[in-house]
């Protein structure tokens, strides 16, 4: 026996409120992410990822509080990402009840942030978020894009991975943004890259539109775990039958 | 009224923790205190701890280390992560660290391969060596939620046992303490089940 494959639904919150996009457009409406949580949580999720995608000064109040409410009524291990520029917002954050925090652009604008943070609250708690788009010219290469998949910065992933594994992260969320949005699976050739150069866990995240995508990311991408955020906000599958999916394909899960 | 202090040395996950008792607490009353006097007139201890293990010592000033020295010896006391590790006789984390010596055992590094992860991060099983009070109403090899780097591989102490590439000690139990490597405060209904027994634990 060993440690569980995990699944962990992810709520990108807008202003409070659980949205979904389709490659970062066309953002619906799914609801309030502490109904939402709950929810998850009732049906055995592992985890759950809670990314501010506005993250703007404004709504940074909102977030501490919904972070606070979730945390206060779900006992299972919440990761919060989404602006996360300084030390004082990581603070913040565990404060008020995360368990992990997600550090994306920041991390690649200043690597030491990394380091520091890791020394700060260890290792465990520090989740580098990994955006990677496929290089045009050159097969099997990716690159670190940054701003919500606006910015390429020419970064290799597999080296960035293995320098912020380096640093101290405790975990790896990796999206494929080539993926993310299109139901067509995760780009598990680039999972697999990555989770095979590394010691630390590796989420996959991007593309998931039905069961069959959860366990490749786990058989072909060698994950630790999975993420995907809109087949699960919609009800099209709910945490349990993805779980049942997985044990039947012989992957180990926790009922 | 049953006083539970959860103790802040500046250096816990207090918000879940205190959160996760009183989800199954009735009439118990839970404070998160670094006051050495209401650590003396609590009924119950949890000692927490989060991130390295010598960060977390050197938090713990010498007056308050000798009073939660003095009071773990003699109250019902659930430790958890770094402060079950804390309890132990040494850890080989940050170059070494003696630890507190109140349970056998030496903390040590988890060793890591393509296939087994480390930091040892997610749901794992937890196996009975022996029966005990706080795990009332918890299947053998439930799972709980486990985030560490460093393990102890075996004590005389020892009560459960996980496997995460090789086996560690998952829990201990001697006389009045019970501590856990893992989280039960993120361990969902299991979790919430042993808390409900800590409560409910007369030493």
């Amino acid at each position: 026996m060993s440690v569980a494959k995990r699944i962990i639904p992810c709520l990108d919150v807008d202003k409070g409120r659980v949205v979904k996009g389709v490659n970062f457009l066309n953002i619906r409406d799914a609801g309030d992410p502490v109904e939402i949580a709950k929810r998850y949580d009732t049906e055995g999720a592992d985890e759950i990822t809670m990314l501010d995608i506005t993250a703007s000064h404004e709504t940074r109040d909102t977030t501490y509080k919904t972070v606070e409410s979730i945390a206060s009524q779900v006992f299972i291990p919440l990761t919060v990402g989404g602006g996360v520029r300084k030390i004082e917002d990581i603070k913040k954050l565990l404060r008020s009840g995360a368990d992990k925090v997600s550090i994306n652009t920041s991390a690649v604008e200043n690597p030491g942030f990394v380091q520091e943070a890791a020394d700060k609250f260890g290792s465990q708690c520090i989740v580098v978020a990994v955006d990677a788009k496929a290089k045009t010219d050159k097969d099997n290469t990716w690159e670190v894009v940054t701003y919500g998949g606006r910015n390429r910065t020419g970064i290799d992933v597999l080296e960035w991975t293995e320098q912020v594994t380096e640093y101290g992260a405790g975990e790896i969320l990796l999206t494929s943004m080539d993926r993310d949005g299109t139901k067509e699976g995760f780009d598990n050739n680039l999972v697999s890259k990555v989770s095979s150069g590394i010691s630390i866990p590796v989420i996959a995240s991007g593309g998931v539109g039905n069961l069959d995508h959860l366990i490749d990311g786990v058989k072909i991408g060698g994950a630790e775990a999975v993420l995907a955020a809109s087949i699960f906000h919609f009800s099209e599958f709910s945490i349990k039958e993805a779980k049942e999916a997985m044990k039947a394909s012989g992957i180990t899960v926790r009922f | 009224m049953t006083q539970i202090a959860v103790i802040d040395y500046g250096m816990g996950n207090l918000h879940s923790v205190s959160k996760a008792l009183e989800a199954v607490s009735q009439k118990e009353s839970i404070v998160i205190t670094s006051d050495q006097e209401v650590i003396k007139t609590s009924d119950k201890l949890v000692f927490p701890g989060v991130g390295a293990i010598k960060d977390c010592m050197e938090a713990f000033s010498n007056d308050l280390k000798e009073t939660v020295l003095e009071e773990v010896k003699k109250k019902p006391t659930l430790a958890i992560c770094v402060g079950m590790q804390m309890l132990l006789e040494s850890s080989e984390e940050n170059g070494g660290v003696e630890g507190l010596g109140l349970l056998n055992g030496k903390v040590c590094k988890i060793q890591s391969n393509k296939d087994i992860k480390v930091p040892h991060m997610g749901w794992n099983q937890v196996n009975y060596l022996k029966e005990h009070f706080l795990l009332k109403n918890i299947k053998d090899s439930s799972y709980f939620y486990f985030v560490h780097s460093y393990c102890c591989p075996s004590s005389k102490d020892a009560l459960t046992e996980t496997i995460h590439g090789e086996k560690f000690v998952s829990s201990f139990a001697k006389d009045n303490i019970f501590a856990v490597q893992f989280h039960p405060e993120k361990s969902q209904s299991a979790g919430l089940q042993l808390y409900k027994n800590f409560l409910d634990w007369s030493v």
